[in-house]
């Protein structure tokens, strides 16, 4: 019998748990030819803002040992291109299509989701809070959970979209982030978006990177993801989505048995366009082969 | 398109300069010349990422025996300068190495009546070959290729087997004019304008200067560009460069994996 892979992330009812990752997959579009977006159980566009975004510049990105920094700084279309250019084709598909968003000030958050509110292409959205708040010196939302909790709460009252907030595993204890932020009426969780790091070139004596520091993902970055979202399952009753050097379908089921409902797929979208969708087969066929009936059986079945 | 390749061959042509040969698709054939390749040189998580590379040559192999099948093959020009090149070069025949090919948009071959320039620098020679192969069935061509020594200097003999008139020089003079490959150029260029094309592919630097020279005297130009790439087709936006209409408050960046690698001089901002 075929394995039930469904989930469901608040009111969006997913056919698997594998979604792409936000800022790895475009806007969809880009993957196509490579993989059918018909396999995967959503898609998450670039971060997006309110006005263009320029980003940083370059170089952008480097490699580290089974990992990658960037330092993208977020550049996109802003909201009036997205809607305009970007949802004819996200129309297309079936999949469901979460857009990433992200501010400067409170008010450009709740101004983004009442914007994408009339959006039917939007199934959902999730929110990056690793963003800096200006108005408040620069402290980046993400790390401070009153900051935090208030974006959650400016976003709730302007969107009846299923609402995920994507923690930042920057901070002392994520744990308090994920609380604040269910408290504050999000649907979900995803974490861990990137972990804060650096490269030195000693024959230049320079940074690697344009923007000196840059967000590290991929393999590396794996065991403190798992630890995270296992910590933060534990804490909280919404569904957790765990990100953090997923590769494979092994990676993934890890993340399932660490608590999470879903999982997101990032730099592994680099190394094989088609990689989401071999994944979520994969994950099924395990399932298949080891007799178990739906991947909710999976969930948190970690044993300590 | 994804494929899985073999090694044919992988020799060392000059010190720390290899080329390589490998099995591909017959769909490889309808690539064009500036169009690149990204290698995963291991199946392992380190390296990570994808390489790109330039394609140096495709072509057909005639089928081993009777009846056998043609075989099509990809070749790669590359300098050893990190960890992914330095494993690409201990690959024998027969080890398999995985393709994301052919990206990105390649030289636009223009007009045939027009002479073609072509100004390479050390291994940005490498998308020359290819391109230099399909120019030369149709127009007149020049090579002027340019490195720091003479162990810089690859496959001069390839080209001048196509039939084309190749300049040689280097900044210490042990091979060739001794001097920059774009003032050694420059020399060459008897007249403005015209119906001539420079296509171009080598350091920022020599770029730069084959650019101004294309403005000064109002020559179409085509450079190649390098950047760090993590995918290739557009989806990270790692490897932007700065377009012409770049400012502070209205930012031009351009994909080079995917608006390019190939631009017209004129899309870029020079600094
Ligand atoms: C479109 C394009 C075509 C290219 N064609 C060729 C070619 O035909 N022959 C050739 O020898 N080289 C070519 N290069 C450069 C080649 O990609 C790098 O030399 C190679 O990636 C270095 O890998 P590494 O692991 O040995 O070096 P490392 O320094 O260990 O690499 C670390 C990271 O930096 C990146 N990187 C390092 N140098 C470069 C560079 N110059 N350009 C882009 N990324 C870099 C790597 O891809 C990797 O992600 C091309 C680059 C681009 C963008
Ligand atoms: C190039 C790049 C761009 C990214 N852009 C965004 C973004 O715009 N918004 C966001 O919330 N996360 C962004 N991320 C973080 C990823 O969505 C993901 O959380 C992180 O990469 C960890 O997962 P991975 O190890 O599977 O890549 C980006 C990551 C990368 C590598
Ligand atoms: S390499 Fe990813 S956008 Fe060009």
């Amino acid at each position: 019998m075929k394995p039930d892979m469904s989930v469901e992330i608040g009111s969006l009812k997913l056919r698997n748990p594998v979604i792409t990752a936000s800022g790895t997959f475009g806007y969809g579009e880009e993957f196509k030819d490579y993989l059918n977006l018909e396999e995967i159980g959503a898609i998450i566009t670039k971060g997006l803002s309110l006005k263009p975004r320029a980003g940083n510049p370059t170089p952008r990105i480097v490699e580290t040992p089974a990992g990658m920094l960037n330092a993208i700084g977020l550049q996109n279309v802003g909201v009036d291109a997205f809607i305009e250019k970007k949802t004819p084709f996200l129309r297309t598909i079936s999949t469901p299509a979460i857009v990433n968003l992200f501010g400067n000030t409170i008010e450009e958050y709740a101004e983004l989701a009442s914007r994408l509110e009339q959006v039917p292409e939007v199934a959902g959205i999730e929110v990056n809070i690793s963003c800096p708040n200006v108005k408040q010196g620069g402290i980046v939302f993400g790390t401070d959970p009153k900051a935090a909790a208030t974006v959650v709460r400016a976003v709730r009252s302007e969107t009846t979209k299923p609402l995920i907030v994507k923690l930042s595993p920057n901070v002392t204890d994520v744990v308090e982030m994920a609380v604040a932020c269910a408290e504050a009426q999000a649907d979900a969780l995803s974490l861990i978006n990137t972990l804060t790091g650096m490269a030195v070139d000693l024959r230049t004596r320079r940074p690697v990177l344009a923007n000196v520091t840059g967000g590290l993902s991929g393999p590396a970055i794996k065991p403190v993801a798992l630890r995270m979202v296992w910590q933060v399952a534990k804490a909280v009753t919404l569904p957790v989505i765990g990100i953090g050097g997923i590769m494979n379908a092994t990676d993934a089921l890890e993340f399932i048995l660490a608590g999470a409902t879903a999982i997101q797929v990032g730099t592994a979208n680099f190394l094989d366009p088609a990689a989401a969708g071999i994944i979520a087969r994969e994950m099924e066929q395990y399932l298949a082969e080891n007799g178990i009936a739906a991947i909710g059986e999976l969930r948190g079945a970690l044993q300590v | 398109m994804l494929f899985k390749s073999m090694v044919l061959s992988n020799h060392e042509v000059s010190p720390g300069y290899y080329r390589m040969r490998v099995t591909a698709p017959p769909e490889l054939l309808s690539a064009s010349p500036g169009q690149f390749v990204m290698v995963k040189v291991r199946d392992s998580i380190d390296p990570l990422l994808r390489r790109p590379f330039g394609i140096f040559d495709i072509g057909v192999l005639p089928a081993a025996y009777d009846g056998g099948c043609e075989q099509v093959y990809l070749e790669m020009l590359y300098k050893v300068v990190g960890k992914g090149t330095a494993m690409m070069a201990t690959l024998h025949n027969g080890d398999v190495l995985d393709f994301l090919a052919p990206l990105g948009n390649g030289f636009r071959m223009g007009n045939p009546q027009g002479e073609k320039v072509l100004v390479g620098g050390g291994i940005g020679l490498a998308p020359l070959y290819f391109l230099a192969k399909k120019l030369v069935e149709n127009s007149k061509v020049r090579l002027f290729i340019g490195g720091r020594t003479r162990e810089d200097i690859l496959c001069v003999t390839e080209f001048e087997r196509l039939g084309i008139e190749t300049y040689v020089s280097t900044d210490d003079g042990t091979l060739g004019a001794c001097g920059l490959v774009t003032e050694v150029m420059e020399r060459h260029l008897t007249e403005d304008g015209g119906d001539k094309t420079i296509f171009s592919c080598g350091p920022m630097p020599m770029l730069q200067a084959v650019a101004d020279i294309a403005r000064r005297r109002s020559i179409a130009c085509q450079v190649s560009l390098e950047a760090h790439m993590a995918c290739g087709m557009g989806a990270c936006l790692g490897c932007v460069v700065k377009g012409s209409e770049h400012g502070d408050s209205h930012p031009d960046y351009r994909c080079v994996c995917k608006e390019g690698p190939v631009f017209n001089f004129q899309q870029l901002m020079w600094v």
